[in-house]
């Protein structure tokens, strides 16, 4: 791993080669080709269906692909997700559910230990860590369902950092927050990116902001060339209309001057 | 009342009633909560309802019903889960399915069998009144399992319910760990099958766990208070069955769902008091 650092390529940490992906014979994903090099903070969107979340589900091993390779840290997904952090769509996660900030943190130390296995002193020592991380350690006894969207998304961030992974998955991070309260969780991402890879995907554009390293479009098919921007020809070639899939009604006329705006570091 | 109280505990069906539902109570509360936080009420009432298919199968076969129920009860928590996990779609029409199956099929074999079916009615409204010793001692074992069983997976359990996407990643065993909480309920139910009977299992299940749910906000502490309450549920139906001359099983389910309507009406209250800081 330290000769990876020496070299002036960054190493390789995910790779998908040709990968065709669905739900019962029906592709969503069509020959996408992926390379992320570590230290990268690579931005993906798309529209709704498009595929996205279909893709993480695909490099966590969650969805095995009909056809193509995915490689993660050079390992097969099973073994490479170990090296994942994984931070879901926290809309998905049940608010109400009985359980205090530091339990779900503490979920991120399972993979270390197994079945009948306590967790030790040293889990705890990397949950604080990680709470403390994301500026959310003052709040650990808090149940979950007590906290703000930010808030929350910061607790699933830290709970992905007490994987201690190498990458970090994100899916539509910015959803359920406020811009002002994305801004922030940007400039947390952009702190953790000095030691870990990230891959986010979004349906809005308006939320990759200019932390992002490198944008692509999604849409089954991927539009990637590991670029800072966007161009007219990827968003058209990824959102071929109609114009509804778009995000949050953006008219479609002001769409490529919007985002290329946003995309400027 | 007090003369009353002791006049009652001398029968030593009363106290071994008291401490049937002490025992059954503790498993509610434990099992209850994994129930409701992962929704899976529907499930559990599938697996009470098709128990009784093994209730049937000990009668017709001429051994301990409730041997045939934990049986039909495992097999049915094993079918129901693993339909549920495969076909998300369609999972509760498969397992309303094999419910009324369950059911049906016990009937069927009561009714095939010759001779005398006395407490066939106890196992479906259930009888405290009438637990012999012996059954305390099973009921305790069973305990012990489910405690034992809950404590050694405790993190997997959690996590399972909280977001299996997440476990999964971690490479935690998820279809694993899920039928095993699934068999641990048809344990539960078949020791709630003596106190309240198939039918009204599901309610003793869900009340207490679903009551202190709504006050707090920490899994091993939603245990603590639901088995208490359990407690409390069994203990108080148990008194006004004894002294109104009602059927405990019904007795102790009214007794739960008034507190149940009042915990609702009492958390809107607070809730209108102290309105929603988080958004």
């Amino acid at each position: 791993m330290q000769h990876a650092e020496m070299t002036d390529t960054p190493r390789e940490v995910i790779s998908v080669t040709h990968l065709w992906a669905g739900y019962d014979s029906e592709p969503v994903l069509e020959d996408i080709n992926l390379s992320v090099r570590e230290l990268d903070f690579v931005g993906l969107i798309g529209p709704n269906g498009g595929g996205k979340t279909t893709l993480l589900k695909v490099l966590l091993g969650l969805l095995r692909p009909t056809r193509g390779n995915v490689r993660i840290m050079g390992k097969s997904t099973k073994e490479g997700r170990r090296d994942i952090g994984y931070v879901p769509q926290s809309v998905e996660l049940d608010r109400d559910f009985p359980i205090s900030v530091w339990d779900v943190v503490r979920m991120g130390r399972l993979g270390k230990r197994g079945l009948l296995q306590r967790y030790t002193i040293e889990d705890e020592r990397v949950v604080a860590e990680a709470l403390r991380d994301v500026e959310m350690l003052g709040l650990r006894n808090r149940p979950i369902g007590e906290l703000s969207g930010g808030q929350r998304q910061r607790v699933y961030i830290a709970r992905a950092l007490a994987t201690e992974p190498r990458i970090l998955l994100l899916d539509e991070p910015m959803a359920s927050v406020d811009p002002q309260v994305s801004g922030s969780l940007y400039e947390l991402l952009s702190c953790l990116n000095d030691h870990v890879t990230i891959l986010m995907v979004s349906h809005d554009v308006s939320a990759i902001s200019s932390y992002v390293k490198t944008v692509g479009c999604i849409n089954r098919r991927l539009f990637y060339h590991g670029d800072k921007q966007i161009t007219p020809d990827m968003l058209e070639a990824a959102y071929q209309c109609p114009i509804d899939l778009l995000a949050h009604g953006v008219p479609h006329r002001v769409f490529p001057e919007h985002s290329a705006e946003e995309v400027r570091p | 009342m007090i003369e009353a109280l002791n006049e009652a505990l001398q029968f030593t069906f009363m106290r071994n009633a008291l401490m049937a539902g002490v025992l059954v109570s503790i498993a509610c509360g434990v099992i209850g909560a994994f129930v409701v936080v992962n929704r899976i009420v529907f499930i559990s009432g599938g697996i009470a309802h098709a128990a009784y298919g093994g209730i049937g199968l000990g009668y017709f076969f001429k051994f301990n019903p409730v041997l045939g129920a934990v049986i039909f009860s495992v097999a049915s928590a094993l079918g129901m889960g693993t339909v549920y996990r495969k076909t998300r779609q369609r999972a509760d029409t498969i397992i309303g399915v094999m419910w009324a199956i369950g059911m049906a099929i016990g009937i069927t074999l009561v009714d095939l069998t010759e001779g005398y079916k006395a407490d066939l009615m106890s196992f479906l409204f259930g009888s405290i009144l009438a637990v012999p010793s012996g059954d305390l001692w099973i009921m305790l074992v069973l305990d012990l399992v489910v405690i034992g069983l809950v404590a050694l997976l405790y993190k997997e359990l959690l996590a399972i319910s909280f977001d299996e996407t997440f476990a999964s990643v971690e490479n935690v065993p998820v279809d694993a760990i899920y039928l095993i909480l699934l068999c641990l309920i048809a344990f539960t139910v078949v020791m709630l099958m003596r106190v309240v009977g198939l039918i009204m299992v599901i309610a003793l299940l869900t009340i207490p766990a679903a009551i202190s749910g709504q006050f707090v906000k920490d899994m091993k502490k939603m245990m603590v208070l639901a088995s208490i309450l359990g407690v409390l549920f069994t203990t108080s139906g148990l008194w006004l069955s004894y002294f109104l001359n009602l059927t405990s099983g019904a007795t102790i389910i009214l007794a739960s769902g008034v507190a149940y309507l009042f915990s609702l009406a009492l958390q809107s209250m607070v809730r209108r008091a102290r309105p929603e800081s988080a958004n």
